[in-house]
């Protein structure tokens, strides 16, 4: 170790690999993957918002799974929570609309509106 | 670079390795390979949690999730449900009282609320076996500050300020201890760690090294900067073989990250950490002790001054610090002596770690803030005493210290305010003791013990407490005299006065604070020949009551000398010149009819 700088480097790094455990900020995706969901497709679903969020390097947002939310006619349903606790609900997902929600909704924080149950009902 | 949607937390303490969270990780991995989970959810071995009753403890991030007493058929629910399906296993969690779902994180455990961990900071948080974690979590910081930006002087002025104390028992300031040793002038000083654990009951020290091994290793670097010394020595029981393998692994990570060795942040500051294992004798950890034996020599003391500090290791300059000291000189450095001064009470400051055993509902690991009162440590944190029986006293300070009665629960953990009350905090053992505890046998316990452990080189030790063991025999063989208890006072401050070192100068502590609480005890074993708590074996009987006895005969056919006779419808007896007092009878009577006579 020569310098402080070094290790900072090394800290950062380390923390990126940890940040599941500390991490209280940031947005969270919330995969249904109950039997319906993974019926559904949603394990594909799932692996594409990890694929997109590591590709990325985006530390902090976490995924999570959750139970069945109750519309198993729409799923696979994914539920995006922002930093101020807003809940978007997207159903229907597929891994192209997940590398989507990625980009625009927690990269660019823009609502992917056609995709939320919302637009959904409204067909 | 893999980023990991759940990271599972497996206990790798000595406590919860005990119940096999060996097999728990092993049966993660199979079971997360077995549904393609690898690449999303990673396993982690950490420290102690500190709940080691409830151990072997699991710990699921994002959610921070705590499951407790997790059997190895538990593994494949919590994957399949909790990491597949989101799903959380309830009836693992630790705060089940909250059905509606809200409180599953690790934070809502009661026995974690009223803690503050500053020593334990890293224990069940990060990996101990790998170096990036510690250093994730601030770790080599405060090295490196201290290395370039503070003077030697200006690091033993923070850890004075900060108003640290020892922890390994004596309390001495440590910020004093490190001046002493800076001032001491020679060609080579030494720093040493202390981890030879030995009071009964205690496990603090291998909770930090097995859990936080890095820590001890950054303060020893920092404090051999302040004193000028270039090689430090751990000296580490054998007995504790995870918390060596441990440290062997943090100490070459270091050497590879160049955190130890020459030139240590591109300063011309040198040095080198080596492990020397002891093979358990208490005495050795007392410090001159210790360091005769590290030289290779028979683990015995010698008269203080010289002290340490003048002359130690191979008659060089030493310091000499506690584990628990050490883990709590980085957070100082980082954080300030302000900071670390504000937490407390006025001549304690920080947080000591306590080993909470016997008769409580929460056997583990807590760190509280200085002044936290008995009764918040035993009942808020420590769940209370099993079986709804009443507390009666709580021994502190393993076989130096003494016991704290009921009277004083509200009494502050400080160390003056428990030297006030005849104990002393000590390294942190904290035996809780309930209603069917026998003070006379509990000192009768620790006295064995330091017998056991003396030495054997200076005589108050060696035939002092031999005497004083032979006292309470007597007594508690209801063979004692009123004036046995006046030879224990007389011994007791004798010995005091006159041991060669802290293990023979506190050795009467568990008599004389026996004696001050619970002298009636005392007096009722040597004048009514009576043991109210019903342990002392030669002063009780088991009888049958006659009324409640059915004659089912269970009683006799489990007595092992075959001293309970009788015949349908006549009740039992036990004959009590044969009967040898091991209870299984009154374990065994379906109608509860038989009783200890005292």
């Amino acid at each position: 170790m020569k310098s402080i700088a070094e290790l900072e480097e090394i800290r950062k790094k380390a923390l990126d690999k940890m940040g599941i455990r500390t991490n209280t900020e940031g947005y969270r995706v919330v995969v249904g993957m109950a039997t319906c969901g993974i019926a559904a497709g949603a394990r594909p679903v799932m692996n594409a918002f990890m694929e997109e969020l590591n590709k990325r390097g985006i530390k902090n947002t976490s995924v999570t799974m959750t139970g069945c939310i109750g519309v198993c006619r729409l799923e696979p349903i994914v539920e995006v929570i922002d930093p101020d606790g807003n809940k978007t609900t997207y159903v229907k997902m597929n891994a192209e609309k997940a590398v989507r929600v990625v980009t625009e909704h927690i990269v660019n924080g823009r609502v992917c509106v056609d995709l939320t149950i919302g637009s959904e009902e409204k067909k | 670079m893999q980023i990991y949607r759940a990271h599972v937390l497996v206990c790798g303490g000595t406590g919860c390795v005990s119940s096999s969270s060996e097999k728990i990780m092993s049966e993660f991995e199979t079971h997360l390979n077995n549904n393609n989970l690898t690449n999303e959810v990673k396993v982690v071995k950490t420290g102690c949690f500190g709940l080691c009753a409830r151990g072997p403890i699991v710990v699921v991030y994002p959610e921070g999730c705590m499951y407790t007493m997790v059997k190895v058929e538990d593994v494949k629910e919590i994957v399949e449900e909790h990491l597949l399906k989101g799903r959380i296993v309830r009836r693992l969690l630790e705060n089940k009282h909250d059905d509606e779902g809200v409180e599953t994180s690790i934070e809502g455990v009661e026995f974690f609320k009223k803690q503050l961990r500053i020593a334990l900071r890293n224990c069940g948080v990060i990996n101990p076996e790998l170096i990036e974690e510690y250093i994730a979590f601030d770790g080599y910081k405060a090295l490196a500050k201290v290395l370039t930006e503070m003077t030697p002087e200006e690091v033993i002025d923070t850890i004075k300020r900060s108003g640290l104390r020892g922890r390994g028992g004596g309390g001495f300031p440590t910020g004093l201890k490190w001046e002493f040793t800076a001032k001491s002038q020679d060609d080579q000083k030494f720093v040493c760690c202390n981890a030879d654990e030995g009071d009964p009951g205690a496990f603090m020290d291998r909770s930090v090294l097995e859990g936080d091994p890095h820590s001890v290793i950054e303060a020893m670097a920092i404090a051999g900067y302040a004193v000028g010394a270039n090689q430090g020595y751990i000296y580490i029981r054998a007995e504790y073989p995870i918390a060596v393998k441990r440290l062997n692994i943090a100490i070459e990570q270091a050497k590879e990250y160049g955190l130890l060795g020459k030139n240590i942040f591109g300063t011309d500051f040198n040095f080198d950490l080596e492990i020397r294992l002891g093979a358990g004798a208490f005495v050795c950890g007392e410090e001159t002790a210790l360091m005769t034996s590290i030289e290779g020599k028979r683990g015995e003391p010698r008269p203080r001054p010289p002290f340490p500090a003048v002359k130690g290791l191979w008659n060089k300059p030493t310091l000499l610090n506690n584990v628990e000291t050490y883990a709590n000189i980085p957070p100082i450095i980082n954080k300030g002596a302000e900071w670390f001064a504000s937490i407390g009470t006025e001549k304690s400051k920080g947080t000591k770690v306590f080993a909470v055993g016997g008769n409580i509902n929460n056997t583990g690991l807590v760190e509280v803030p200085m002044g936290t009162t008995l009764r918040e440590v035993v009942y808020d944190i420590g769940g209370g005493i099993p079986n709804g029986k009443k507390f009666k006293a709580a021994q502190t300070g393993g076989p130096s210290g003494g016991c704290i009665p009921a009277s004083h629960l509200d009494a502050p953990i400080d160390y003056d305010s428990l030297i006030q009350l005849g104990s002393m905090m000590g390294s942190g053992g904290l035996i809780v003791m309930d209603e069917d505890t026998c003070m006379v046998d509990i000192a009768k316990f620790f006295l064995e013990f330091t017998v056991d452990e003396s030495c054997g080189k200076c005589p108050p030790c060696r035939i002092g407490t031999k005497r004083m063991l032979e006292i309470l025999d007597r007594i508690t063989e209801g063979k004692g005299e009123i004036e046995d208890i006046t030879k224990l006072e007389v011994l007791a401050k004798n010995i005091k006065a006159s041991a060669l070192c802290g293990l023979g100068q506190t050795a009467p502590n568990p008599i004389l604070s026996t004696l001050r609480y619970f002298k009636d005890e005392y007096m009722a074993h040597v004048t009514d020949k009576k043991c109210t708590a019903g342990v002392c074996k030669s002063m009780m009987q088991y009888v049958i009551n006659a009324d409640m006895c059915k004659s089912c005969g269970i009683c006799a056919k489990v007595c092992p000398v075959k001293c309970i006779s009788g015949e349908k419808k006549v009740p039992y007896v036990i004959d009590s010149s044969k009967c040898v007092k091991c209870g299984a009878c009154m374990e065994k009577c379906p109608f509860k009819a038989i009783f200890k006579n005292v």
